[in-house]
């Protein structure tokens, strides 16, 4: 008799995920899971200890990535995923501070918390999906949502000035400044290994397609329509100056925009710390 | 690993703020977040020089919100950490306090209060914040505070804060004021060895087997931090005791709220210290805590030398109430004093417990605590 052995089927990426959270909670058509896919490959890619890694996220769809990636994690208060890193940052500056999570967490509840992480240039990598939304609550208007879009607290169109958020983290201070949408995952992926190797404060925006809740308002009711205007509006343009590249149906300017070398403030921080305890020891001694 | 500088060891003259500090860097507390505010400032600007000289952190944050975020996210690197602030900063710090409740993050909270609500009164003292150290963020939970009395308790019970929050694994709250954190005492810093420091449970045991949030017996989890190799996840959502997300079961909410709730209040003996002066035979027992409590105290004595029965209780733990204490001191008294710098916070935990003892209330608002005068008149008039 011949005996069988079957050996299951182990996706090369499992160790990177937690298998026990899924089924994950996002819409079909939602771009979060390109955005984790990206992330995880460029883990993969740069062989990084996952056991030096910690993934904060605050609240929102994007924010539950925290509970699927397999590393320390943590899903702070709605906004506060920033300030609680800041704390993980500068308790431990040999872990790899990651913060995922959404346009609304980032720049509405939490914005007054970018800024200062950015000009403090904290040694956090911010991965931010921006679904120009508020999905989970059902698709409200946000500091991202474009002109005249249709929100259910917009109905009559949106009369607030968008964020242009690389303009924002530039401005602010972040050593490097990236945005690409879900169509554009190599670049992506490139951008997050980019950011990872940086020192000091790094900002990587996705928009992402959100049909089910974005999309069903503003004439996009498919994830493949909602690509359809990235792919149509999407112009790279490496390098160019942040402040013109607002979000309009017309133009989406993608790329990079700041790649620039900038002490860290754990370092500094760390320097001083150092030099003051030997001058303290000395004093002591 | 950092060398450390000793402790300054001996008397000292100093006030309040700069006592707390000095306990926190006493009892090992290496990383401070702020933001400045009246009258607590003396306590993140004594730190900014002190935590370097020692290897540990001091940070200013944008705001107390994010003061209070960046203690927890400390807390889940290992070290032990603080913020310090007043009334309307405690306001802000409650979103993030839920926070550490929920994620069991052991932290020190100072709330030196002044007079509310809004901006009120920052340079003068005030008890208006007891009622939201309890109950001030969302949902239910148990919670530890402390009433410090005087500058030499500031440093005390600074330590026995992080002691019992590492205990616990609950963010414990030093509810001083402005009295106890401006005034010049002498302080003893007692040497390393005479001071009892209290480190969490750690984790132990292979990491694909722990379980972030499974409780041991005394209902509290041992704690993995972030770099250990755990690769745990911790959240604000209610979560099983993997730590993951499960919110529309009424069995994990139930028993996840019921822990946090009973961790404090079934260890509450443990945890609740009180001062009882001449209670044996007090037929008029005077309640109070913080600064108030010294003018108590001075009151009880000219009470005793008019011939009076007077005692005094002195609420050292604010919460978990001193529930059977107090009933203890009712039981033979005839009738309880409550002064208090608010409008009437403790005193109703006070009523409750003491059941069909007459209480007494001395509200006083907006300037000095009462005088011994003020609160002997009380005594005598009640007698």
């Amino acid at each position: 008799m011949v005996q069988e052995t079957v050996t299951p089927i182990v996706h090369p990426f499992s160790k990177y995920l937690r298998e026990e959270m899924m089924p994950h909670i996002w819409c079909p058509g939602c771009g979060n899971g390109i955005l984790m896919n990206s992330f995880v490959h460029a883990l993969d890619e740069l062989k990084l200890d996952l056991d030096k890694i910690v993934v904060v996220s605050g609240i929102g769809c994007i924010g539950r990535t925290a509970g699927y990636i397999n590393t320390d994690s943590f899903h702070t208060t709605h906004g506060r995923a920033l300030a609680f890193a800041t704390g993980v940052k500068l308790a431990n500056p040999e872990l790899e501070v990651v913060v995922i999570s959404g346009d609304g967490d980032l720049f509405a509840i939490g914005g007054n918390h970018f800024i200062h992480a950015a000009r403090r240039n904290i040694g956090i990598k911010v991965l931010c999906a921006n679904n120009l939304t508020y999905g989970m609550t059902g698709g409200q208007q946000g500091p991202t949502t474009p002109l005249d879009s249709v929100t259910t607290t917009s109905v009559y169109g949106n009369i607030e000035h968008p964020f242009n958020l690389v303009h924002l983290a530039a401005a602010s201070g972040a050593t490097y400044v990236a945005r690409w949408t879900s169509l554009h995952v190599r670049r992506l992926t490139q951008s997050i290994k980019k950011m990872m190797g940086k020192e000091g404060f790094c900002f990587v925006e996705m928009l992402s397609p959100c049909p089910e809740i974005f999309g069903r308002y503003n004439k996009m009711r498919s994830g493949l329509e909602m690509m359809g205007w990235f792919k149509s509006a999407s112009v790279v343009e490496n390098f160019s100056d942040p402040a013109k590249a607002d979000i309009t149906p017309d133009k989406i300017v993608v790329g990079e925009f700041v790649d620039i070398e900038k002490l860290s403030f754990e370092k500094m921080l760390h320097e001083k710390i150092s030099e003051i305890n030997e001058k303290a020891m000395e004093k002591v001694s | 690993m950092m060398k450390t500088r000793n402790l300054p060891v001996g008397p000292h003259f100093m006030n309040g703020d700069i006592a707390c500090a000095e306990g926190a860097i006493a009892v090992g507390c290496r990383f401070f977040a702020g933001y400045p505010i009246t009258p607590a400032t003396e306590i993140a600007e004594h730190l900014s020089q002190r935590m370097p000289e020692l290897g540990g952190i001091y940070v200013q944050m944008e705001d107390e919100i994010a003061s209070m975020a960046a203690i927890i996210g400390a807390s889940y690197s290992g070290l032990k950490a603080m913020t310090a602030t007043s009334g309307p900063g405690f306001t802000l710090m409650q979103e993030n306090i839920g926070l550490a409740i929920m994620t069991e993050a052991p932290c020190v909270i100072v709330d030196v209060m002044r007079g509310g609500p809004s901006t009120g009164q920052p340079t003068m003292p005030g008890q208006q914040d007891v009622m939201q150290a309890k109950w001030g963020s969302h949902g239910d939970y148990g919670i530890i505070a402390l009433s410090p009395s005087s500058v030499q308790e500031m440093f005390n019970l600074t330590i026995e804060a992080f002691n019992l929050s590492e205990t616990y694994r609950v963010p414990t709250l030093l509810m001083g004021d402005e009295i106890v954190g401006h005034m010049w005492e002498k302080v003893v810093i007692p040497s390393g060895e005479k001071i009892k420091i209290v480190n969490r449970k750690k984790a132990n045991g292979p990491p694909e087997e722990y379980m972030p949030f499974r409780a041991d017996a005394d209902l509290v989890p041992p704690m993995a931090c972030f770099g250990e190799g755990y690769r745990f996840h911790a959240t604000g959502l209610t979560h099983n005791e993997h730590g993951f997300p499960q919110t529309s079961s009424s069995e994990v909410q139930t028993k996840l709220v019921r822990r946090l709730c009973d961790k404090i209040q079934m260890n509450s003996d443990k945890i609740i210290k009180v001062e009882e002066v001449m209670l044996d035979d007090a037929e008029v027992v005077v309640v109070a805590y913080g600064i108030v409590a010294r003018a108590a105290l001075s009151a009880v004595r000219k009470a005793r030398e008019n011939g009076i029965k007077a005692g005094l209780l002195r609420l050292v733990t604010l919460w978990p109430f001193p529930e059977k204490q107090v009933a203890r001191a009712a039981q033979k008294a005839k009738l309880i004093v409550v002064p208090e710098m608010n409008c009437g916070q403790m005193v109703r935990e006070v009523e409750r417990a003491a059941k069909t003892t007459p209480v007494v209330f001395l509200s006083k608002l907006g300037e000095e605590p009462h005088t011994p005068m003020e609160i002997l008149e009380a005594i005598r008039k009640g007698m």
